[in-house]
This record gives structure tokens, C-alpha cells and sequence, in this order.
């Protein structure tokens, strides 16, 4: 276990661990960053919902489900579901065109495949379903907290689904294995393990790794992924009821 | 949001009767659950690249190739060579593939392709350097698909991998000006380990290695995972379903020593020198 964390990459200038076991903003090693949840805040989507986590501004939106454009494409047993991640140019530290990258359209994939796991897709026979996500602020992570967004959007458009979809990464940064990586140790750091999870089915959708680890590390490293999923979906349930079913709730309800 | 036109409405319907077969420990092409279709790999197949590698998993088809040229360095990797992986699905290798610019299955192949490789540090861009910070090798790994039934990412990540370890580029030296002067000599690669690809399909409860493309038309879920000799350097997961955690685990654990395996077939396959073939047995 213990050699792994001696490779190349140990040698670096910035300890993103302190001899306190601080991280870089302050946070233990399974803490997470300060989340903020919000549903229902765009009036034409048919569900909405908005993730701040750390730095990360994320906005999700669903329309649907509506008739198959173009025709071709429509699945007889089932409805075709789209995605579309996408980071505002403004949204890192170097201006990034807004055309799709290679790693945009990867990651609307793979984002894409893990909350049809919990979409009844064959309830819906011949339709689509849109999300769009649009990363306002990238701050590491964004992948995860686009998942736990557009989850929470897909609920708000009462699309039937089996569970709700909480992600977020995990990583080994300094030889330890952390939860929840924030910018500069996404990009400094050793690993990145982004994972999306429902707790209830106890399934995952999402499971990505860069990065080495030794089995035993991984087992760990998905161990804390798997709790602070846990931790998002608490979150995820919390903002829902309060949207729906509390009598007043401060602002959350602006555009239903 | 490009979106495969293949429905694959037979292979659904069959999906029951591979089941059942799963349900025995057999699968449509008669190997057992966990082993892999014969591999066969070839090296050095084109001589104008500076390494290349065809590789035949079962019916899948690919054929890798490298060539490299001098570049800046990127501004956050000064002191390091550059590694650019790109797959094409090329329209000859199905009747389903339509012509146009990589859609997101080619661009997810490269990358995890790319992520396997770079990740286990295969390649040790740190020597690929002629002038810190201002001159340094691209290395670019063109990857093509001829012939798809299935586990194209294991089948792409072997080409690449062997058209890597089997490259002889052009030697540089500084001449007196500074500007860089070809020796004549060509030089390996400096290669420290061999990254093994191995990917598993879900269908019902059952886990299964390398997919054929029937099999993919039906799965649940796939997980494609990369080992260097010490563990795990790269995952993705794929498909609409969803993994349960005890299942990935024993998967990973499982995988690694599969790995091994498949990781003795590649050496054999580049031990075995120009333009010959090694057969491995597959499992």
C-alpha cells in the first residue's frame, strides 16, 4: 500500500497536505467542500436545477420528454436521452472556446450514461429527453457535481426514475487518499477517481480513474467515494422535499 | 450528442437466450465467462511509421501507428514530450459506421486509450526532451479500426501499446546554433512498463471478458481497467446500467491477474521480431 505513494510524483514543489493533514483550503482528508443545492430556479426548462460545491457554479436543465428530432433517430422500445456538458468560456482560468472539446464530448457521455441508470427509459417509448449542463465556474470535480445537478433537474421535471444519482471524485493527493478534490489538487494531485453512485439500488453508474493505485488504495479510495455520495444524496433529498413539500422555503420556489 | 444508429433489435431479442447460455458458464462462441478470443499481434507492419502494430482480438481488427516530429511543449509540461492519442472508426470496419468527424465513441476510445498509456507512465516523456522547454518530441499514436465485433478498447490499447514499444525514432542533437540536428540513428522509445487494457461486460448477473459486439448489444454495463505490474492506473466505466461496488472490486482484484496474462501475449507478440505474428491462446 505504502510504496505506491513514492513514486515521481511525490517529489513536488507545493505539499497540497500540511504536517496538520490540512488540505490547501483547510478541509481534512474525507471532508467535502461547502455544498448548495437549489431546484426549479429556470422557469422554460421543465426542471432545473443549480450546484455550487466549493467553487464550482453549475446550472442543469431537462426539457422533455418530447418528439424525437430528427425522426431517425427514435427507438422503438424506448426514449432516446441526450446530454450536453458544457463549460462557459469564461468558466476556468484560461478562456476556453466555446466549441465542444474532445474532453466535453466524453465527459456529456459518460454523464450521460450514468443517470440513465436511473431513468425508466422504457416507460417512454419513442421520445427524447434533454440535459443540458453548463459549467458557470470550474473548481475540480465538475463531472460529479454536474451529475448530482442534473439528477436533482431530472426529479424536478418528474421524469420517473429508480433512485436518485449523487457523484462526486475521490483522489490520492500527497500519498493520501482524499475525498472530494478541489482545483489545484485535481490538476497536482496523483489520482482522480470520479464516481457517481445510487445509494439505494446500491449501484454505480459513474466510475472513472486516472492516475496510480494500488488495489488496496482503490478499495479505500472508492470506499470514501461511495460515503460521500451518501453524504450528496442526503442533500439531493433534502432540497427536494424542502421545494415540494415545506410550506415556506426561502426562495427555492421562485419560478414553479 | 452523436448517438449510434445501430438498434441491435435481434440481438435484444436474443438477449434471453444468452442467459440462459451465461447461466451454464457458456457463451455464442464457446469460450467460458472469463476467458479472453484468441490475440494475435503484429509489429513493425508499416515501414514509413516509426512503429506500428496490428492487432486481431477475435474478429476485431486494429491497426496502430507512430510517428513524431519536434514541437513546443505544452506550457504546464515544459520538461516533458507530448503523447496525442486519436482513433478513427473507420467506415470500412462496419456496415453502421457513416463518415464525418470523430463521434463520441471514437473520441471516448482514444482517450481512455490515451488515459491507460499516459497514466502507467509507459512512455518516459520526461526523456522525450531535445531542448527544456522549448523543444521536445510529439509523439502521436494514430489508432484505426478495420474490422468491429466488439472490445475495440482492449483491442486499441494492445495496438497502441505495441506500436509504442516497438518504435525507432529519429535521434536529435543540438548542432552549434541550437537548432536541433537528426544523428541518423533511430532510438527505442524509453519504455518502463507495459499498460494492460482488460475490460469486462455485465449482462443480467452475469461478468463477462472482452465482448464481442453481439454482447455489447445487450449489456448492461461494461468496465475497462488498466494495469501496470504494481496495480491500477486507469478505469472507465461505460453503458447504461450500473455496478454493484462488491462486484467492482472483486472484478478489480480479479482483472489484475488477467492482466498478467494478457501482458506475457503482448511481449510474446513484440519479442517475435519484424512483421511476424505470436498466437496466443487467449485465455
Amino acid at each position: 500500500m505504502a510504496q505506491g505513494s513514492e513514486g515521481p510524483e511525490a517529489q513536488k514543489e507545493r505539499r497540497l497536505i500540511d504536517d496538520q493533514g490540512k488540505r490547501t483550503d483547510g478541509r481534512g482528508p474525507n471532508d467535502m467542500r461547502p455544498l448548495r443545492l437549489e431546484v426549479g430556479m429556470l422557469r422554460n426548462a421543465d426542471g432545473s436545477a443549480y450546484i455550487e460545491l466549493g467553487k464550482n457554479k453549475i446550472v442543469a436543465a431537462v426539457y422533455g420528454p418530447k418528439e424525437v428530432h430528427p425522426r431517425h433517430l427514435v427507438l422503438p422500445d424506448r426514449m432516446l436521452v441526450k446530454c450536453r456538458y458544457h463549460m462557459s468560456p469564461f468558466s476556468v482560468e484560461e478562456r476556453k472556446p466555446p466549441q465542444p472539446s474532445r474532453r466535453e464530448i466524453e465527459i456529456s457521455k459518460v454523464i450521460r450514461e450514468a443517470l440513465e441508470a436511473a431513468i425508466m427509459v422504457d416507460q417512454f417509448p419513442r421520445t427524447a429527453l434533454d440535459v443540458f449542463v453548463e459549467v458557470l465556474e470550474s473548481d475540480g470535480g465538475s463531472r460529479g457535481a454536474s451529475i448530482t445537478a442534473a439528477s436533482l433537474a431530472l426529479a424536478n421535471a418528474g421524469i420517473p426514475m429508480r433512485d436518485m444519482v449523487a457523484a462526486c471524485a475521490v483522489g490520492k493527493v500527497d500519498g493520501q487518499i482524499v475525498l472530494d478534490l478541489n482545483d489545484v489538487e485535481d490538476k497536482e494531485g496523483e489520482v482522480d477517481m470520479p464516481v457517481a453512485y445510487m445509494p439505494n439500488l446500491d449501484r454505480i453508474t459513474l466510475l472513472q480513474m486516472d492516475g496510480k493505485l494500488t488495489i488496496d488504495e482503490f478499495k479505500r479510495a472508492l470506499d470514501l467515494a461511495l460515503q460521500g455520495c451518501r453524504q450528496l444524496y442526503e442533500a439531493q433529498r433534502k432540497v427536494l422535499y424542502a421545494h415540494y413539500f415545506s410550506s415556506s422555503t426561502s426562495g427555492e420556489q421562485k419560478g414553479q | 450528442m452523436s448517438i449510434s444508429r445501430r438498434n441491435f433489435v435481434v440481438e435484444r431479442l436474443r438477449k434471453e437466450k444468452l442467459k440462459e447460455l451465461l447461466a451454464k458458464g457458456q457463451r455464442l462462441d464457446g469460450r467460458g465467462l472469463r476467458d479472453y478470443r484468441p490475440l494475435s499481434i503484429s509489429t513493425s507492419v508499416v515501414s514509413k511509421a516509426e512503429g506500428s502494430a496490428q492487432v486481431y482480438l477475435g474478429n476485431t481488427a486494429v491497426i496502430a501507428g507512430v510517428k513524431t516530429s519536434l514541437d513546443r511543449p505544452y506550457r504546464d509540461t515544459p520538461d516533458r514530450g507530448n503523447l496525442i492519442v486519436n482513433a478513427e472508426l473507420l467506415p470500412l470496419a462496419s456496415p453502421y459506421i457513416e463518415l464525418g468527424p470523430p463521434n463520441e465513441n471514437a473520441i471516448e476510445l482514444a482517450r481512455v486509450v490515451d488515459r491507460g498509456i499516459r497514466e502507467s507512465g509507459m512512455v518516459d516523456m520526461t526523456k522525450m526532451v531535445v531542448k527544456p522547454g522549448e523543444l521536445v518530441y510529439s509523439i502521436f499514436v494514430d489508432i484505426n479500426v478495420l474490422n468491429i465485433d466488439g472490445n475495440l478498447l482492449d483491442a486499441a490499447s494492445y495496438a497502441a501499446v505495441a506500436a509504442l514499444a516497438s518504435s525507432r525514432v529519429p535521434e536529435y542533437t543540438l548542432g552549434d546554433n541550437g537548432s536541433p540536428v537528426q544523428t541518423g540513428n533511430r532510438i527505442p522509445l524509453p519504455v518502463t512498463t507495459i499498460p494492460v487494457s482488460i475490460t469486462a461486460a455485465k449482462i443480467g448477473e452475469y461478468v463477462l471478458y472482452d465482448p464481442t459486439e453481439e454482447e455489447e448489444a445487450v449489456m448492461d454495463t461494461r468496465l475497462t481497467m488498466a494495469f501496470t505490474e504494481d496495480g491500477i492506473c486507469a478505469l472507465q466505466k461505460g453503458g447504461s446500467g450500473g455496478w454493484a461496488p462488491a462486484e467492482v472490486i472483486e472484478l478489480v482484484e480479479g482483472s489484475f491477474e488477467k492482466a498478467k496474462e494478457i501482458r506475457e501475449q503482448i511481449r510474446r507478440g513484440l519479442g517475435v521480431g519484424q512483421a511476424e505474428t505470436a498466437q496466443g491462446t487467449g485465455s
